[in-house]
């Protein structure tokens, strides 16, 4: 079919600019390219590969300039998926940032909420007031998150080496992590589950029953993964001694998280930094020492393994008790109840502040229109996410509103290391090391 | 009908005037009686006052040992503030990058990742309205510190990509929210808003929605003024 095409006709249109020729290429055309190319005039071909691009995770776009197949250079450009969220924050109030931020890294939505409302909670100075059970919660839900978040990452990254069953499996798992996050707070993704002091509502028992289901049923399935993977030749072969960073690296990139951890630095905040009480479990932080793609592998196979033993932990810690702060001034007015169309307030709750007490009317309404202040002053807050560390920092001015929030998210920080992982090596590497990243552009560009 | 015993604007047609009332407006409410939340929006200037030693915990320790590594310390630093557990060292913008240096290089300081990088626009409070803070973990340590440099809309403060090469990205997101030029950046272009845009959206007085949508005509008007309650 190829030698069938002529220039200026079938997949690959050129055209002639300044820069040179230019093809638009759409599919599995590459002959074309290349046979349209004098290899003697034409040594360096630029590719654009994405924003639109089944390898890269979301609307990345990479520009690829290559000798053959070898890269010489790339130049990640990021920002198509930037929705102005931390803008939008400061129009909102305290409590209301919640549904904002969860919507960052759509993979990882608890950290979001986690990392948020411990920067609000340390402005208002109540983190000490957060109850036990709301902390073991948030830990439970932490936990489980990084472990679909993980699930996605293997599942997605199998598929972009070629091991397509991998990608069915991993999604099968997480739906079902998911399955809990939608019974406990009514919505799969973009829960705005935790808040300001504390968590929206308890969970189920049907939750909790069926995640003591999936600390049984996931170590079996993780093991099925290991089979299937580990001693498969095509996966060793592109996944070992490609896209290769060492500490030295990582440190002056500013990687964090898995990446950093495959290169042999044990540098996790929830052992080194800890916050919701996370001292007080055991588990160990996974390291590898290959400092490649195989080593990330490996290192996140491990995590999953040490997030079911913390939430393992969490459930047994799981005591009766409030699962939001006791201060009426800041926990939210509302008892939630999960109704047949998602999170709703409890029809308990209604019946109260229109029938019974006006004071409780009036309460319900100022905390929910005009919301609670905090005290002027900036928090910066680090905690472990999925994907490194990830960062907020909030300033208050005393208003209702935050004056502002900035998100370090590890995907944004992370992706600067394609070039150093990419050039000089093959473009199929390419595909392997960014993924290797797990970049996420919602978080990203927020 | 006497003129005199008729209340001014009775039968004009037009509502009769009201005396006005210093402190309380309707039902007793006092300012504007707002109770959409956006009545939050009236900015307050954040405190920002000198802490004076000691300053509890390890920030004596950094504070000593970067006076002690650093000649010009005296000069660079504008004022340190312990708040909530956390450490800022207000630096003169000029001196960021070398202040930065010694902080990584230092045995005693080590701070060898930087966290964050990123600004917050003072409007109105503050002439230096941009106040670029920059998080720094010591890893060795496991301490964390902030740097903040303020500087006028304007003014260029020299970049930290040479100390710090994770600071790349995080600086041109601070130049394409906030309009801050840094000084010897590799490649200081927009990096979330498209390349032709125009202005910086993070910027206080960049309002947020007002934007024409390409339908009939129609605009949405920015959160702030979608409601008025008066």
């Amino acid at each position: 079919m190829t030698s069938q095409t002529t220039s200026g006709a079938g997949y690959a249109t050129e055209r002639e600019t300044t820069e040179g020729r230019v093809f638009n290429v759409t599919g599995g055309d590459w002959d074309t390219i290349t046979g349209g190319i004098d290899p003697l005039s034409n040594e360096k071909i630029v590719v654009n590969m994405g924003p639109q691009h089944p390898s890269t995770h979301g609307v990345l776009r990479l520009v690829l300039e290559l000798e053959g197949e070898t890269v010489t250079q790339v130049r990640p450009v990021v920002g198509y998926l930037h929705t102005g969220i931390e803008k939008n924050l400061e129009y909102r109030n305290w409590t209301q940032g919640t549904t904002f931020v969860t919507r960052m890294d759509y993979l990882a939505p608890l950290f979001n909420e986690t990392g948020y409302c411990l920067a609000v909670e340390k402005l208002l100075g109540i983190t000490d007031d957060i109850t036990e059970r709301a902390n073991t919660i948030r830990v439970l839900f932490m936990e489980l998150n990084r472990i679909s978040s993980h699930l996605v990452w293997i599942a997605t990254t199998g598929m972009e080496l070629g091991a397509i069953s991998m990608m069915l499996y991993g999604f099968r798992e997480r739906e079902y992590i998911l399955d809990i996050f939608e019974e406990t707070s009514g919505l799969r993704m973009n829960h705005a589950y935790i808040r300001p002091g504390g968590v929206a509502q308890d969970i189920p028992d049907s939750a909790i029953r069926k995640i003591r289901d999936l600390l049984v049923y996931l170590p079996k399935k993780l093991k099925e993964y290991e089979a299937m993977l580990s001693g498969q030749v095509i996966w060793q072969e592109r996944t070992q001694g490609v896209a290769v960073l060492d500490v030295t690296g990582c440190l002056s990139l500013g990687i964090t998280g898995p990446v950093l951890r495959s290169a042999g630095l044990a540098w996790d905040l929830r052992k080194t930094m800890p916050y919701c009480g996370y001292e007080d479990y055991e588990f160990d932080v996974p390291t590898a020492t290959s400092a490649d793609v195989w080593g990330r592998y490996l290192v996140r196979m491990a995590e999953i393994r040490e997030s079911l033993k913390i939430v393992e932990q969490a459930l047994d810690r799981l005591k009766p008790g409030p699962v939001m702060i006791a201060d009426k001034k800041i926990a939210w007015p509302a008892q939630l109840a999960v109704g047949v169309d998602g999170m709703g307030n409890s029809l308990e709750h209604v019946a109260k502040i229109m029938g019974q007490s006006m004071e409780s009317l009036i309460h319900h309404f100022k905390l929910v229109t005009e919301g609670f202040r905090v005290p002027p002053g900036q928090v910066y807050v680090g905690i472990e996410h999925p994907r490194g560390e990830l960062g907020v920092h909030a300033v208050s001015d005393g208003g209702t509103h935050p004056y502002r929030v900035h998100y370090r998210d590890p995907s944004f920080v992370n992706l600067q290391a394609i070039p150093a992982m990419a050039e000089g090596a093959l473009l199929a590497d390419v595909i392997a090391g960014g993924a290797s990243l797990d970049p996420v552009m919602g978080g990203c560009d927020r | 009908m006497s003129v005199e015993s008729t209340p001014e604007g009775a039968n004009l047609g037009s509502p009769a005037e009201l005396p006005p009332s210093p402190d309380k407006g309707m039902f007793g409410i006092q300012g504007t009686g707002d109770v959409s939340g956006f009545g939050g929006l009236v900015r307050r200037r954040p405190t920002t006052a000198d802490t004076p030693r000691p300053f509890g915990g390890y920030f004596d320790e950094v504070h000593d040992a970067l006076e002690e590594a650093y000649p010009g310390f005296a000069d660079a630093i504008e004022k340190v503030v312990v708040d909530r557990g956390e450490l800022t060292l207000h630096i003169k913008p000029e001196r960021i990058a070398e202040v930065c240096q010694i902080m990584r290089d230092d045995e005693s300081l080590r701070f060898e990742l930087c966290s964050s990088v990123d600004a917050v626009d003072y409007l109105g409070s503050d002439n230096r309205r941009f106040h670029v803070s920059y998080q720094l973990t010591s890893m060795t340590y496991r301490r964390r510190v902030r740097l903040e440099a303020a500087v006028a809309d304007g003014v260029s403060l020299p970049t930290v990509t040479s100390v710090y090469p994770t600071a790349d990205w995080q600086e041109r997101e601070v130049y394409d929210m906030f309009g801050v030029v840094f000084a010897g950046h590799p490649n200081l272009t927009r990096i979330l808003m498209p390349d032709d845009w125009e202005g910086h959206p993070q910027r206080k007085d960049y309002p947020l929605g007002g934007v024409p949508v390409e339908y009939k005509g129609a605009e949405i008007p920015p959160p702030d003024q979608r409601r008025v309650y008066q």
